[in-house]
């Protein structure tokens, strides 16, 4: 399993640098993680929408979908796009520490 | 590493549930990799954007092999309404949205949506039969430059 180091936290990544052991997520892992996906910086739209999903997956054990945060009222597709240009649900789950989304929605 | 696709064209040429889906999933999922997407109604699949269409859109029970249903039994009053709306449940706890949401989901992701002319002028559409999020009414070759550097997918 790789690792990665971010600051002065080193974390366990999979081949597409995305978290395999949420324990090690920190805010401050969350903004290098950003920075290295080409963010300036995380406002508090995106820590929003990085919370939600963090609490969608502790309940349920699945990253939500763009679908889901749509409705949930967190973000509407529109500002999810504007947010994390790119592909909004794999940048946020990533940044959130979380595992990409497997659904195709 | 093999170059990342940039750009895709999506058209949707067939009619029924099982015509239309595809593409959009296409277009939705593309959008959702960050790659730019043009999609472009022709033919029967023009009823995923025509404003009194969209929303009623069935699965076909007769002539679809992919039913695995013999045609008789397809035949059968409420049969095609039956199937539409099991597959319809299924979609919605798969988290797949039904047309209207699906085209609303697409535009506002970035997606740019387009109706085939060859078709408006056969069934005689005029562009208020569409719904909000198609952008204009293209002929073939406004659709060729559109699409040009990116890759083109039939469905």
């Amino acid at each position: 399993m790789p690792l990665k180091t971010y600051g002065n936290t080193t974390v366990d990544v999979d081949a597409e640098g995305y978290l395999t052991d949420f324990s090690q997520w920190t805010r401050t892992v969350a903004e290098a993680i950003a920075a290295e996906e080409g963010f300036a910086a995380l406002g508090p739209a995106h820590w929003k929408v990085i919370e939600f999903m963090q609490k969608e997956y502790k309940e349920n054990g699945q990253v939500p979908s763009i679908r889901r945060l749509n409705k949930s009222g967190v973000a509407s597709t529109k500002e999810l796009y504007e947010l994390f240009p790119g592909g909004p649900a794999k940048k946020a789950a990533r940044i959130a520490g979380l595992k990409k989304p497997e659904g195709c929605v | 590493m093999e170059d990342k696709i940039k750009k895709v064209s999506i058209i949707i040429s067939k009619g029924g549930l099982e015509g239309v889906y595809p593409g959009l999933i296409m277009a939705n999922g593309a959008r959702m990799e960050g790659i730019e997407v043009n999609l472009f109604f022709t033919f029967f699949g023009m009823d995923a954007i025509i404003k009194k269409r969209m929303g009623r859109i069935k699965v076909a029970t007769v002539g679809n092999p992919g039913m695995h249903m013999p045609s008789l039994v397809g035949i059968l009053p409420g049969m095609s309404a039956m199937a539409t709306s099991m597959m319809k449940k299924t979609m919605e706890k798969l988290d797949i949205p039904p047309v209207p949401e699906y085209i609303e989901m697409i535009a506002d992701a970035g997606g740019t949506l387009y109706a085939c002319k060859a078709t408006v002028d056969m069934f005689k559409l005029k562009k208020e039969d569409f719904c909000p999020q198609v952008n204009s009414i293209i002929n073939v070759g406004r659709f060729y430059e559109i699409s040009a550097g990116g890759h083109i997918i039939f469905t």
